[in-house]
């Protein structure tokens, strides 16, 4: 959903490709396009200028971390900013209350999706193994009572888990809309008092959808907060809501102080820049996200990962962070120079290697680009191979090593017996490293366009060949963000493999 | 038509809070003030937070620059007359009308559509109603089999207005009930038949061909159907909008929008967005929760209610 402010980042975090430090300038150039992103995502606006602007103090004066390009660190900076405006310290859930049961009260708008979550909730309670129950209070919309009814219904038939899923209603009680205004309270109080008489671990409350300008309903909800006292008051609020999220969401603060939020139809293509708003204007922890139409598709919100999300960047900020560790800027140039004049050796590609491998196993970093993840989820990622090419290259000598062409059939049999391969494997290696230090020359003179091409036909070349292309990557200047270059190629490259 | 009744004030109830926050608030913010970069700048804010979107803000707010530059607006009263101009000007002269069946012999049929929460079946029973004013005889399809619940609510709507439902099982085929939908308006020679179907995300690809099949079966009953597809929009709905009135568009020929929520709202300015990025014209808004609560929707009137004296 959030591709599109991704692409709006992208194009802003270009512009700082190839400068050699953030200062104020370029990120304020920067960061115009980050606003036009934000506010395209239906951010707030105000809010969007108060992060752009404490993006820009947290960027500015920054050094640019060894092996980065700006833009890179730029990502971390505004991926951190957004994780602080989106979290916030708080045990995820629904915690428990006792003695129970615990209350948790639903609200929001007409059309946000209240009842269909608060299945959810139910069946995300069932499955911890604890005991709910459905209190339809919402007299008002026409036939609400059943739909929740039925929802109840699928949550203790369909959905696993062991607890118990009650449902209360009165359905008398159900009048014409706007003549059932105290009714409400009634129901949720005798709803209560059912599920303290039950044992019920939790008591949901599916109340009516309403305008925040609606000062009678509104104050039916107060009424019913008076008189429960809701452990939980969940705001549920539709990830596609635009400007007004803001108006809104402060209304229910205001009348009610929410403990929590959840975020609906996130499974949509919005850019969500409502869960910024959402957030910053009530500071009440965003819960859950609703991910679909099937009941258990709610997830626990994680800010790191909504802000991964935004910025389409996978956990690359981790990945960023490692490399920082294991990389120096000197080291990054000399290699990145050599790679460009076609001086890049065998000997190089081995340090590189083993400073990839030093961050962490290959399918775990693999991981952590865009797109990447859910790609590679059931797919086995040889370490040995990397072995295999790592033995190759240790039983070469550093003659061998710096000039590949050494290489002739007498030394390829010494090299194939000296790490347990075949000779063949080793003319392979070969070729391929060809191959790619002819490419990694051209890169650098590239744009990304070209560069994109180019990873192409390195894929083309297969096998070890695109596992070279990966181990050059951290040393590639102005290559890194580019996801979807990095995306592309261990993507394919394991289908190929696993063919 | 007898909608048109007391529309102008009307409207203007509805689009209080839009006026208020938009228009109110730009002829507050803009009423007998010198024109400088901050009263512009305050203008960009405005028309924003009123989700008129980067792109037309932005082409609005250029051209208020342009002229402040070069003196042909100087005050805030200039700017309001020179915006309403230009508002009205994005809208060309464009078919708003409710499309009916030319043959009267053959049922009209109007097709709504729209994601989760959007409003269809309210705005439904407001659609029925309206017809149901002018003495046309509405039957609709319950075709939402899969909201629990959906079918239900369409009914006490129909029980309310006094108008048959055709609906099938819980779960089951929507096509199937649009077919005996089109079968029933036929043989009971109604005018009007409206298809209520289920709300899904434009996303949702296997679910938007769902809906190409539903229109597709009732075409196979009555060929010229349906005369009308509309796609109810939740007007609270941010820059998605544009996104969505696309999505709809490609999977079912979309002939216009029923913009709903607006009198919760304070953002008019998603009509504008709409305007801009789609060419699919708004032809009703809903402005209350009655079933009378419905206007057609007139850019003119609009513009000029967004500008209105507090």
């Amino acid at each position: 959903m959030f591709d599109r402010l991704s692409d709006g980042f992208s194009s802003a975090f270009k512009k700082l490709s190839g400068k050699g430090k953030i200062s104020e300038a370029n990120v304020r150039e920067a960061m115009d396009e980050v606003r036009d992103a934000l506010l395209d995502a239906d951010v707030n606006y105000e809010i969007v200028n108060d992060f752009c602007d404490s993006v820009v103090d947290r960027a500015v004066g920054t050094e640019v971390t060894k092996s980065l390009s700006p833009q890179q660190e730029m990502v971390g900076i505004v991926h951190k900013a957004l994780v602080d405006l989106m979290s916030a310290p708080t045990e995820p859930g629904v915690p428990r209350v006792s003695p129970g049961p615990t209350v948790v009260m639903m609200c929001g708008l007409q059309g946000s999706g209240k009842t269909t979550t608060c299945g959810k909730l139910a069946a995300y309670l069932k499955k911890r193994g604890r005991s709910v129950m459905l209190a339809a209070a919402d007299l008002q919309r026409p036939a609400a009572v059943d739909q929740l009814r039925t929802v109840a219904q699928q949550v203790e038939t369909e959905m696993p888990g062991g607890a118990q899923v009650h449902f209360y209603a009165e359905p008398d009680k159900v009048a014409e809309y706007g003549k059932a205004v105290g009714a409400a309270i009634t129901v949720c109080q005798n709803a209560y008092k059912a599920a303290k008489a039950k044992g019920v671990d939790t008591l949901i409350l599916d109340t009516a959808g309403r305008l925040h300008v609606n000062d009678d309903l509104m104050g039916e909800l107060r009424a019913v907060n008076r008189a429960l006292q809701p452990h939980h008051i969940l705001l549920v609020v539709d990830a596609m809501t635009g400007q007004d999220a803001v108006n809104s969401a402060k209304a229910f603060h205001e009348q009610l102080e929410i403990d929590g939020v959840i975020l609906t139809k996130f499974d949509s293509d919005t850019r969500g820049g409502a869960a910024l708003s959402v957030k910053k204007v009530t500071g009440a922890p965003i819960r859950f996200i609703g991910v679909g139409e099937k009941l258990d598709a709610i997830e626990e919100f994680h800010a790191e990962r909504v802000a991964g999300r935004i910025l389409g960047m996978g956990d690359v900020v981790s990945l960023v962070e490692r490399a920082q560790q294991e990389v120096s800027e000197e080291e990054a140039e000399r290699m990145a120079e050599k790679m460009a004049k076609g001086q890049f050796t065998m000997e190089d590609f081995l340090d590189q290697m083993r400073t990839l491998r030093k961050m962490g196993p290959m399918k775990q970093l693999l991981g952590m680009l865009p797109g990447v993840g859910q790609a590679l989820k059931d797919v086995q990622v040889d370490e040995k191979q990397l072995d295999r090419i790592e033995g190759i290259v240790n039983s070469m000598t550093p003659t061998e090593r710096k000039d590949v062409n050494k290489i002739n059939p007498s030394r390829r049999k010494r090299i194939a017996r000296g790490s347990g391969v075949k000779p063949e494997e080793v003319s392979q290696l070969v070729k391929q490293f060809g191959v790619v230090s002819k490419l990694s020359q051209q890169f650098s003179g590239m744009g990304i366009k070209g560069k994109m091409k180019a990873m192409k036909d390195l894929q083309a070349a297969g096998g070890a060949a695109g596992a070279l292309g990966g181990m050059g990557m951290p040393a590639l200047p102005g290559m890194g963000r580019k996801g979807s270059t990095h995306t592309a190629s261990p993507k394919t490259r394991f289908k190929k493999r696993r063919k | 038509m007898a909608l048109l009744k007391s529309m102008m004030g009307r409207l203007r109830k509805g689009l209080d809070r839009t006026r208020k926050a938009m228009g109110g608030g730009l002829r507050a913010l803009l009423g007998g003030k010198r024109l400088d970069e901050n009263l512009i700048r305050d203008l960009e804010r405005a028309l924003i937070q009123s989700d008129t979107g980067v792109a037309t803000t932005r082409k609005l707010i250029t051209g208020v620059r342009d002229a402040y530059k070069t003196q042909r607006l100087n005050t805030g009263d200039e700017v309001i007359e020179y915006l309403k101009r230009e508002l009205k000007a994005l809208w060309p002269e464009q078919d708003r009308a409710l499309h009916f069946s030319a043959d009267p012999g053959v049922p009209t049929v109007i097709l709504v559509a729209g994601v989760n929460g959007a409003g269809k079946t309210t705005s439904i029973a407001k659609l029925a109603h309206a017809l149901h004013e002018q003495n046309k005889s509405v039957l609709l399809a319950a075709c939402d089999t899969y909201r629990a619940g959906a079918v239900r609510q369409l009914e006490i709507w129909a029980e309310r207005l006094d108008m048959q439902v055709v609906k099938g099982q819980q779960g089951g085929d929507p096509a199937a009930v649009a077919f005996d939908a089109a079968e029933a308006a036929i043989s009971r020679n109604v005018d009007v038949l409206i298809v209520d179907t289920a709300g899904r995300l434009h996303t949702q690809d296997s679910l938007m061909r769902q809906l190409t099949k539903i229109r597709d079966v009732v075409r196979r009953r009555i060929p010229q159907a349906p005369h009308e597809v509309l796609l109810v929009l939740d007007a609270t709905t941010g820059q998605n909008a544009t996104q969505q009135a696309r999505q709809f568009a490609q999977a079912i020929d979309v002939t216009g929008i029923f913009l709903t929520k607006l009198d919760g709202t304070a953002r008019g300015g998603v009509v504008i967005a709409i305007q801009q990025e789609t060419n699919i014209p708004v032809k009703f808004i809903g402005v209350g929760e009655t079933p009378a609560d419905v206007e057609p929707f007139d850019p003119d009137r609009f513009v000029d209610a967004l500008f209105a004296d507090e």
